[in-house]
């Protein structure tokens, strides 16, 4: 499997988190590598415009979409799989049709939404085999695609979002699995094993 | 090396929600933290953790993010210049930076930032009024603060429940609690009382005097939402 090299200093825990499942990613930008892979992840963090440009300039923003095999974006990687992101006003990828929003915070709601926060699987879904209904995962975002009819699990900060989002073989998590403890391992294994 | 990676197992198989990695000997030295056992955390923790100390610079931050950190926590160098913490925050997001805050409670009532406070020899005051200080790390990027309050540091007491109440008045980013915790009643007493967003501690952990596992449920029982 393979993990779309966009930068970011987090790349490193996902491959570690990876690693303790026992599956070994090859970090790529390489469209024939990504092509061929088994399974892919599109991680993500940073800026929406500054992302979609990192993916054009090697024609990934062309290829992601028309790949076949399980795709999971996570964190930014989901908003950048949606159609657009109020941030910089970007356009992204297209695969779902929200538009990310930026949260809108209040008193007791700083954003970046930072944190554990509840998980809601709102419709079965395989990513979600024994995981508990409610159970924390950890959240870094300012940003989020609203719920619609490919939300498969949200999460409420002041708004209710889009935390888990599916739709054929893509698939995409607002959080991050690989620093959410038991839980975040489970959905990843769970992604391994699609 | 071997007993930080033991402690990190060890905490995050008892519930831990996010480990902070202190070397509070590195500004007084004007020495940076060792860096390659970050790495070697980040293979073990799937909780997010934080390091600090010796961070003066963007590449200080960048060498410690890169080796799977999440977050880099500032303190001295922030106050010796507080333009570092808007060049973190400009380069990795404001999500990365926390800054820490060693305040004390002068005898006049007023609550004051003290700097070098990991060595005594070195400890001094910073020329800063806490709360202006609380103001400043905010409107400059800092993403989460820790107020480390002195006067109950190591004593057990229970966090500063006072002086931590008077930061959240104008913290709206989130809030660590830290100093003074000896027993679960604290714990459920800064979240209640003070709103604050987490609460720290050291030495009741490490002594095993409180399992976090166990002071998880309390606050759950106690009706802190808290993860399980």
């Amino acid at each position: 499997m393979v993990i779309i090299d966009g930068g970011g200093a987090n790349i490193a825990s996902l491959r570690f988190a990876l690693q303790r499942l026992g599956q070994a990613a090859e970090l790529t930008t390489d469209p024939d590598r990504i092509r061929a892979a088994e399974r892919v992840i599109l991680p993500g963090v940073g800026a929406a415009r500054a992302a979609m440009q990192g993916l054009a300039a090697t024609g990934l923003d062309r290829l992601i979409p028309e790949l076949t095999q399980p795709v999971l974006g996570i964190c930014l990687g989901l908003q950048l799989l949606g159609a657009a992101s109020d941030e910089d006003d970007s356009v992204c990828l297209g695969i779902f049709p929200g538009r990310a929003r930026r949260l809108p915070g209040g008193p007791e709601l700083s954003v970046p939404h930072m944190g554990w926060n509840r998980l809601h699987q709102r419709r079965p879904s395989p990513l979600f085999a024994d995981i508990d209904e409610g159970a924390h995962f950890y959240f870094v975002h300012s940003y989020a695609l609203p719920v619609d009819e490919f939300t498969t699990g949200s999460c409420d900060y002041g708004v209710e979002f889009a935390a888990v989002v599916e739709r054929g073989n893509f698939m995409a998590t607002q959080f991050h699995p690989e620093r959410s403890g038991t839980a975040g391992a489970r959905l990843l294994a769970n992604f391994l094993a699609l | 090396m071997g007993d930080i990676l033991e402690l990190a197992a060890r905490y995050r198989d008892e519930g831990a929600d996010e480990l902070v990695f202190y070397d509070i000997t590195a500004s007084p030295d004007g020495r940076s933290v060792d860096r390659g056992w970050i790495n070697r955390v980040a293979e073990l923790l799937d909780i997010p953790f934080c390091v600090a100390g010796g961070i003066r610079s963007v590449a200080d931050a960048e060498e410690v993010l890169n080796y799977g950190a999440d977050k880099i926590s500032i303190n001295s160098p922030a106050l010796a210049r507080p333009a570092l913490i808007g060049e973190l925050a400009e380069r990795f997001g404001t999500q990365c930076v926390v800054v820490g805050i060693d305040s004390r409670e002068e005898e006049n009532g007023e609550y004051r930032v003290y700097q070098y406070t990991g060595d005594p020899d070195k400890t001094r005051h910073s020329g800063r009024l806490t709360v202006d200080w609380v103001r400043e790390v905010q409107s400059r990027g800092a993403g989460e603060i820790v107020l480390n309050c002195m006067n109950q540091d190591g004593v057990r007491r229970g966090y500063d429940i006072r002086q931590l109440t008077r930061v959240r008045e104008v913290c709206t980013v989130p809030l660590i609690a830290s100093g003074g915790a000896g027993e679960a009643a604290h714990f459920a007493a800064v979240f209640r009382e003070a709103r604050v967003d987490g609460a720290l501690a050291a030495s009741v952990f490490h002594s095993g005097a409180i399992h976090i596992g166990d002071l998880k449920q309390y606050l759950r029982d106690a009706g802190v939402e808290i993860r399980a």
